[in-house]
């Protein structure tokens, strides 16, 4: 019953590898039946694969459908049409008891942590073991593993009203690991964390992904939080699911307007305003064209402004730009005037060399 | 004041301390798992039976609605079959039980009510049956709740006491009727009232001490 921290973790690679998704949402949708008899459509058409040791971040905004999707995967919600396989069972379809069971392999961590205020941190990570039938001794030794791997060794007999946020979350975390889940499924986790605790949180998460091979699946309104532990994204709007992918590829090439209004807020993409303000659709005499270009991987650092005013002898005005890193690969922004006359033999040099390119506007 | 007034106060004391405590301890354990039936079977809760739920509550609200004077007369017959007599102490029990379960029960549900429903979706998540959620999780988190309610009845049961005098109940309100009213003796009213306030003032402070202990919500100081 007691498996040890590593017990998941011993083959990471053998499971990264596995044909079968841990996680499979398939033609799934969810109609409630809202007041006065309408039907409200919160999901609809939603198909999703997730593989063993990845950690999907799904984004969208509030309404967007978001948290009944996350829900569905442990059977809080059922769907009206389409079925869930978790780890080869179709939660939908599990009867009761069944999917009780199926619960322990799938850890939930929430907004608002959900402890109970009359247990300790100890007692209320022991709560899903007790729960599970294990018996007392099991129970203290699991309690106390899990207490160590959140670092809250020292705090094990705090109640929850005498803990900050951050730590509230970590029994959280240690709660919902505590029946040895495959998946763990985070709810706006870090929504109600300032940014320097929110960040040791997805620490945390990352580390727990990394060393138990767990598989995390997180919703959140924040991009900041896909870009700092997901691996895959999934944007959704509406019910859908709008785009979809690797990280990387979706914050660097944006294909839907949701995912460019959620990005527009990250580094280096939103234009100053002076820039923004005399921006235009028309080109106009004498004036300058305003491109943003994209850097990614192995471009990110080129000297390409260098080998435009050599090559091209074109003078381009730097406008707003930033370099960083998404998913551990480096990728950069650059917004530019350029003069209208050299604007298409500017984008013919760029594209020469790999780069997005896109023209955001003219200016006199 | 004399000897034998004492004697009549502490005898009365006595009756009404049996009569309180019996029908709130049957009263805690039939409403108990009312309030708790009451709190947990709305429309997509945890023992979903909306009209079981709804009929529950006519009953209740009826029950809780009728004086508790006409109650005791009007339940004479059930008394008698419950207790075997309807006169006297022990039979005063049955229309103090009655009256009380069910406010019993709506204040536990209230209670229970209050628990954030963030824990029942958490317990949910990691797999706890729909009883192990109102025992593990929702008593629990409304015991210090559960506790005021308790409080609260304790003392309206002290109140309802005063009138089973009507059918030979005894206690402290029988006696300040009966000597302090009817024989015009003020001061046994007045010694009536003074044991009834530090009866009140116990109860209360009592409970108000074990529901502060119970609750971790708030920082310890």
């Amino acid at each position: 019953m007691n498996a040890p921290l590593g017990h998941i973790g011993d083959q990471p690679h053998q499971r990264l590898v596995a044909a079968e998704p841990i996680v499979r949402l398939d033609k799934i949708s969810k109609i409630f039946a809202g007041r006065d008899g309408q039907a409200v459509t919160a999901l609809q058409k939603i198909d999703l694969a997730v593989p063993q040791g990845s950690v999907l971040g799904i984004i969208g905004r509030s309404g967007a459908g978001k948290s009944t999707l996350i829900r569905l995967v442990n059977g809080l919600e059922k769907p009206t049409n389409g079925r869930v396989i978790v780890d080869g069972a179709d939660i939908a379809a599990l009867p009761e008891a069944e999917l009780r069971h199926a619960r322990r392999s799938i850890g939930m961590i929430f907004q608002h942590f959900n402890l109970l205020s009359s247990r300790t941190a100890a007692e209320n990570i022991a709560l899903p073991l007790e729960v599970a039938g294990y018996d007392k001794a099991a129970i203290r030794t699991r309690v106390n593993e899990l207490l160590s791997l959140v670092g809250l060794a020292d705090k094990r007999n705090r109640y929850p009203s005498e803990l900050s946020g951050g730590q509230k979350q970590r029994v959280g975390i240690a709660r919902a690991l505590a029946t040895n889940p495959k998946v763990l499924l985070s709810d706006e986790a870090t929504s109600a964390l300032d940014p320097e605790t929110t960040r040791s949180i997805l620490d945390l998460l990352a580390r727990i992904n990394a060393e138990l091979g767990l598989t995390i699946i997180l919703i959140t309104h924040e991009m900041a939080v896909i870009r700092s532990i997901a691996r895959d994204v999934a944007v959704i709007e509406g019910g859908r699911i709008v785009e979809q992918g690797d990280v990387f590829d979706v914050f660097t090439r944006p294909q839907h307007e949701v995912t460019r209004s959620f990005l527009a807020d990250e580094t280096g993409r939103a234009l100053p305003p002076y820039v923004a303000n005399r921006l235009g659709p028309e080109p106009e005499r004498g004036g300058q064209a305003v491109i943003r270009i994209g850097f990614r991987g192995p471009h990110a650092t080129d000297p390409v402004l260098a080998r435009l005013a050599r090559d091209l002898n074109v003078e381009a005005n730097i406008l707003a730009g930033s370099v960083d890193e998404i998913a551990g690969r480096p990728c950069g922004t650059l917004v530019i005037g350029v003069p209208e006359a050299s604007l298409a033999t500017t984008l013919d040099f760029l594209k020469q060399y790999g780069l997005d390119t896109e023209v955001l506007g003219h200016v006199a | 004041m004399s000897p034998e007034m004492i004697r009549l106060i502490a005898a009365s004391t006595g009756e009404t301390l049996y009569m309180v405590a019996v029908s709130a301890g049957i009263a805690t354990l039939l409403g108990m798992p009312l309030g708790i039936f009451l709190a947990t079977s709305g429309k997509g809760e945890l023992f979903a039976a909306p009209w079981v739920n709804r009929v529950l509550g006519v009953v209740v609200n009826a029950a809780r609605s009728t004086p508790f004077i006409i109650l005791v007369v009007a339940i004479i017959p059930f008394t008698r079959l419950i207790a075997g007599t309807s006169i006297g102490t022990s039979a005063a029990i049955v229309p103090l039980t009655v009256a009380a379960t069910p406010f019993i029960a709506r204040l536990i549900e209230g209670a229970i009510r209050e628990v954030d429903q963030g824990l029942i979706e958490a317990a949910r998540a990691f797999g706890a049956s729909p009883l192990q959620i109102v025992f593990k999780v929702l008593v629990p988190e409304a015991l210090p709740g559960i506790v005021l309610g308790l409080t609260l009845a304790v003392v309206s049961l002290i109140g309802f006491s005063a009138m089973v005098g009507a059918v030979g109940g005894g206690g402290l309100g029988d006696l300040g009727i009966r000597y302090g009213y009817q024989r015009f003796m003020p001061e046994m009213m007045l010694a009536v009232v003074v044991v009834l306030i530090v009866l009140v003032q116990i109860v209360q402070t009592v409970g108000d001490l074990l529901a502060r202990r119970l609750n971790k919500r708030v920082r310890q100081a």
